[in-house]
C-alpha cells in the first residue's frame, strides 16, 4: 500500500503519464482494461484521474488502497500548488508579477479551449449529439443559467432523445 | 454560515456535476465564487486556475486553491475533500455495479447521452474562461496560439504556458 501510493505521487496527474506507469511499467492493467477503466471514470462525475485513482485503489487493496491512492496522488501537486498560491497572494500586487500573469492566463485559456476542441471532434458528424451540444453551450454559455438545474433538465432529455433516435 | 461551511456544501454540490472532469463546472464554479459569494474578482479567479495549469498535478486543485485563498488551510481541506467526497463515493458505488451492467443496453444509452451533454459543458467553460483571460489584442492571440500548439503541433504544454508567461513578463499583454 505503501508502494502504492509512492508509485502515485510520481505523476502529476497527465493522464499520457499516468498511462505508462499503470500500463507500461508497472503492469496493474492491459491496455484494454486501461481504456475502460478510462471511460467509465470520464462518465462518473468528479476529477477523471481521481476516479481511476480510487478504481486502482479498490482493486488492489479495497477502500484502504483507495484512499491511500488518493492521498498519494494528490499530497505533493497540493503542497506545490498552496507554496504557489501564497506567494501569488505576496507578490500578485507587483505589476510585473500581474502581467505575467495575465500572460499565463491566457495561455491557460488557450489549453482548455485544445481540449473542449479535442472531446467535440469525435461527435462533429452526429446531428443529434451536436444539437445538444449546442442547447447546453447556448444556455451555460449564453443565457447563463445555473448548472444545477441545467443538467437535471438537459442529461435526461440527452438520454432519452439517444435511446429513441440514437 | 461561515466560508469554510460554504466552500465544502458548494464543491460537494459541484462534485456530482462534474461530469466529464473539473473543467465542465468552471463556470458554475467562478459564478459562485465571483458573482454569489463575492469572495474574489473574476481576474483572481482566472489567474489561480492559471497557476493551477501551470503547477504539476491534477487541474482540480484550483479547487484547493480557491479554498485557501478564500479561508486559509481549513477552507482548501473543506473545499478539496467536498470536490472528491460526493463523486469518489458514487464512483465506489459504481464500480461494484459495473460488471454486472457492462453489457446492459440502458448503460450504453446512459453514456452515449451524456456525451454531448459534457461537450456543451466544456465548450460554455472554455469560452467562459477565455473571455475572462483576453485583456487585449495580445492576450488573445496568446491564447490562440496555444490552441494551435496544443492541436497542431508536439510542443509539451508546460512551454506554451511559459511562453505566454514570459510574453507577460514583457509587458505585452
Amino acid at each position: 500500500m505503501g508502494f502504492f501510493s509512492a508509485g502515485m505521487m510520481g505523476f502529476g496527474g497527465v493522464l499520457p503519464l499516468a498511462r505508462r506507469m499503470i500500463v507500461e511499467q508497472r503492469g496493474w492493467l492491459s491496455p484494454a482494461e486501461f481504456n475502460d477503466l478510462l471511460a467509465l471514470c470520464q462518465f462518473l462525475p468528479g476529477p477523471n484521474i481521481c476516479n481511476m485513482t480510487i478504481a486502482l485503489g479498490i482493486r488492489y487493496q479495497g477502500v484502504p488502497g483507495a484512499l491511500a491512492a488518493t492521498a498519494g496522488l494528490l499530497a505533493m501537486p497540493t503542497g506545490v500548488v498552496i507554496l504557489l498560491g501564497t506567494l501569488y497572494a505576496r507578490y500578485g500586487g507587483v505589476p510585473a508579477v500581474q502581467h505575467a500573469f495575465a500572460g499565463l492566463a491566457a495561455a491557460a485559456s488557450g489549453l482548455v479551449v485544445s481540449t473542449a476542441l479535442k472531446i467535440a471532434w469525435p461527435i462533429r458528424t452526429q446531428a443529434l449529439a451536436v444539437g445538444i451540444a449546442a442547447v447546453v453551450f447556448i444556455a451555460i454559455a449564453l443565457l447563463h443559467t445555473p448548472l444545477l438545474p441545467t443538467m437535471l433538465v438537459l442529461a435526461p432529455i440527452s438520454i432519452v432523445l439517444r435511446r429513441r433516435f440514437g | 454560515m461561515t466560508d469554510t461551511e460554504w466552500l465544502g456544501v458548494i464543491f460537494a454540490q459541484m462534485s456530482l456535476l462534474a461530469i466529464g472532469g473539473v473543467s465542465s463546472v468552471l463556470p458554475e464554479m467562478q459564478r459562485q465564487v465571483v458573482d454569489v459569494h463575492h469572495w474574489m474578482s473574476a481576474r483572481e479567479f482566472s489567474a489561480l486556475f492559471a497557476l493551477a495549469q501551470a503547477a504539476p498535478g491534477p487541474n482540480m486543485l484550483v479547487v484547493t486553491l480557491v479554498g485557501w485563498q478564500v479561508a486559509g488551510l481549513h477552507g482548501a481541506a473543506a473545499a478539496t475533500l467536498g470536490l472528491l467526497g460526493p463523486s469518489s463515493l458514487l464512483t465506489y458505488l459504481t464500480l461494484r455495479a459495473w460488471h454486472r451492467f457492462r453489457e446492459r443496453p440502458w448503460r450504453r444509452d446512459v453514456q452515449a447521452g451524456l456525451v454531448p451533454v459534457t461537450v456543451g459543458l466544456v465548450m460554455a467553460a472554455s469560452l467562459h474562461l477565455a473571455a475572462a483571460t483576453t485583456t487585449g489584442l495580445v492576450a488573445a492571440g496568446i491564447t490562440a496560439a496555444v490552441v494551435f500548439g496544443m492541436l497542431r503541433t508536439r510542443l509539451h504544454p508546460l512551454l506554451l504556458l511559459a511562453g505566454g508567461a514570459l510574453l507577460g513578463l514583457l509587458g505585452l499583454v
